[in-house]
């Protein structure tokens, strides 16, 4: 069979299960729709979080680019899961004994607040807009090179699909979607590693495979660093980025992590606080299946590809490289009329242009897989985009059903109607987030870093003091997530984005203390404890009632179930 | 809901030494094996790997998970004995 045909059958049916899964787990009342009826077993949420944090970046980028990083590649490995830890030890057990519906809850209720609600709820809706748009271009990106259909139908169908399962269902059906979406992202990502790994290693497991020799003998890691040098690039297993900036972009990332309020809700979900901190644990171990085999795969890939392609004939190269030549992924420029392909480090002799989802999309391909593993791996990008899309959406109708609506503008709202409006955010919001996949901005690649970046800056520092600091107030906590959200702002808009300052003086020797944009979330989550503390103890101690929230919320006992009253 | 005589600030101590310790190997498998020292360690191998790169790309996720899941033992028999475990 075809490999189109295939992909029908294999994305038709992962299609029908999740819309028979959103339809069996419709939401009945608000509790359903924003945390699950809080009855999700931590094994199940453990899944759940992996998928909604596993995006379609995680699948089809995160492999490509380490390839061509090497070691600096590592600031992701370890920062999209370090932050794993944090979020265990420090944040979910008290969140979920806090036992409320959403992040600016609890913000607001700690620091007795609406204004550090709605800069919370700010916050949040930035920072979701900012991950929903680029997974929509990835349902659009995946659907159109596997389908063949053009990006924004791609996109469109995309959004009809989650529309059904995010509108109809809220939280629990997109907690049972993402479990099913988990497993069939995890599988899909997995066979075409295995088989790699045993064809170029002899190892099963590809972590393994990773440090094991070659067929002639050589180590895996030595050939490639080896093949590397000769081609001119600096050694797959050294970087070349300053150790300051890795440290500063891991820190960035794995704080960021822990601050983004579509996996802090997740952790609401689960019935207890003890499942809470043991369902922080699922998650990472299923997020680690793939963050430790994603590294391998991308040492596989570029030494697949180097031995492939470098110093070939161009007419005698494999099919594969013609199929994805008409995407435009790769291309090959004759530069010097000999007819080969020389696959270089300096630009000006290179002939070989690559684009970095390649190695994970066509990987299969360039392994010479059979073709039900290639129509697999688009049917598990599809997983990843859609299930991180629904779980944005889902943060994004609650801060303006709840956050806005029901605690701020409209307290007497009844069940029934929040639940309607919250019907209505997440539809508009779909249909906001298609519009940004079909006409994306500029800027989304460098906003992931800004999402990143904001959530470390702002909603880090202030749900942490908020726990392990009785004395902070709302002065201390207000200040703080708004210096620390500008400082981090203008860095990105100066250095990132160019919007602000002139171009030539916002160039890498410009950068301060040598942090780039990318790492500088640290840095405002840095200014932002300061500057906390600093005010907090120059105003007021907050309110008793609010001193004993915070004792109650550092014990489990008493937990009882998430509720928004 | 909290029982009689239970001692908050020994449990909350308590809580907080086992965060310092966990943390502690957090930061030290990652920023300090696999960023800080990295090129020392890199002069050791472990089969194919030079143990620098294998902290960073490989170890320091093992230890991630293994951490959680320490924290789990430990804070569920910490609850019991403090008798403020949900059950």
């Amino acid at each position: 069979m075809s490999i189109t045909i295939w992909t029908y059958i294999l994305v038709g049916v992962t299609f029908a299960l999740y819309i028979g899964i959103a339809i069996w787990s419709r939401a009945g009342s608000t509790k359903d729709f924003y945390v699950a009826g809080g009855g999700v077993s931590p094994l199940a949420n453990g899944m759940a979080t992996a998928a909604d944090w596993m995006s379609a970046a995680s699948f089809i980028s995160m492999a490509g680019l380490i390839s061509f990083m090497g070691y600096d590649g590592s600031i992701y490995l370890m920062g999209w899961t370090g932050g794993y830890v944090l979020l265990a030890l420090l944040l979910a057990p008290y969140l979920r004994k806090f036992g409320k519906f959403t992040v600016p809850d609890f913000i607001g209720d700690r620091y007795y607040s609406n204004t550090a609600r709605t800069v919370a709820v700010v916050c949040a809706l930035f920072v979701s807009f900012t991950y929903v748009a680029g997974q929509m271009r990835g349902v659009g990106v995946v659907f159109s090179r596997f389908l063949e259909v053009d990006i924004n139908t791609g996109v469109i169908i995309g959004m009809a699909i989650v529309f059904f399962y995010a509108v109809l269902g809220g939280m629990k059906g997109i907690t049972y979607t993402q479990v099913a979406q988990f497993c069939v992202l995890i599988f899909a990502f997995m066979v075409p590693a295995f088989f790699i790994s045993i064809q170029m290693t002899d190892t099963i497991l590809p972590q393994l495979g990773f440090g094991a020799k070659m067929s002639d003998g050589v180590y895996l890691l030595d050939k490639l660093d080896g093949l590397q040098k000769e081609l001119g690039f600096a050694e797959y297993t050294s970087g070349s980025k300053s150790k300051l900036d890795v440290f500063f972009i891991t820190a960035a990332l794995m704080v960021g992590t822990a601050g983004l309020p579509h996996v802090i809700v997740r952790f609401f979900t689960v019935p207890k606080v003890s499942d809470a901190r043991k369902s922080a644990g699922y998650a990472l171990a299923f997020i680690a299946i793939l963050y430790t085999t994603a590294p391998a795969i991308s040492a596989f890939a570029k030494t697949n590809l180097i031995e492939t392609v470098s110093n070939t004939a161009y007419s005698e190269l494999p099919d594969w490289f013609s199929n994805w030549e008409k995407t435009g992924l790769i291309g090959f420029e004759d530069k010097n009329g000999d007819g080969l392909v020389q696959y270089l480090a300096d630009p000006k002799t290179n002939e070989l242009m690559i684009d970095q989802d390649i190695m994970v999309l066509a990987n299969p391909e360039i392994a010479k897989l059979p073709n039900w593993v290639i129509a697999l791996v688009a049917a598990g990008g599809l997983a990843a985009a859609l299930s991180t899309a629904a779980g944005l959406l889902l943060v994004i109708s609650s801060s303006v059903s709840h956050d806005l609506l029901k605690k701020q503008y409209m307290p007497n709202m009844s069940d029934k109607a929040e639940l309607l409006a919250a019907r209505l955010s997440s539809f508009v919001a779909v249909c906001v987030a298609g519009y940004f996949g079909i006409y994306p901005p500029g800027f989304v690649a460098s906003v992931v870093s800004l999402a990143f970046g904001l959530a470390a800056a702002s909603f880090f520092p202030a749900i942490i003091l908020g726990i392990f600091n009785k004395r902070m107030n709302k002065e201390g906590a207000i200040a703080g997530m708004v210096i620390g959200l500008l400082i981090t702002m203008y860095y990105i808009a100066r250095f990132r984005l160019h919007w602000i300052g002139d171009d030539a003086t916002a160039t890498e020797a410009d950068w301060w203390f040598g942090i780039s944009p990318e790492g500088f979330g640290t840095v405002g989550m840095i200014v932002n404890f300061v500057v906390s503390l600093v005010i907090s103890k120059f105003t007021p101690a907050p309110p008793e009632d609010v001193q004993e929230m915070v004792e109650t919320i550092r014990i489990p006992s008493g937990a009882g179930e998430a509720t928004g009253h | 809901m909290t029982p009689k005589n239970f001692d908050k600030t020994a449990y909350w101590r308590k809580n907080l030494k086992y965060l310092a310790i966990l943390l502690s190997i957090w930061f030290f498998v990652s920023y300090l094996c696999g960023i800080v020292f990295v090129d020392q360690l890199n002069t050791i191998r472990m089969g194919g790997f030079k143990l620098g790169f294998w902290f960073a790309q490989q170890g320091a996720i093992y230890v991630f998970v293994i951490l959680i899941f320490v924290y789990v033992r430990l804070m569920n028999k910490l609850d019991k004995e403090f008798n403020v475990n949900e059950d």
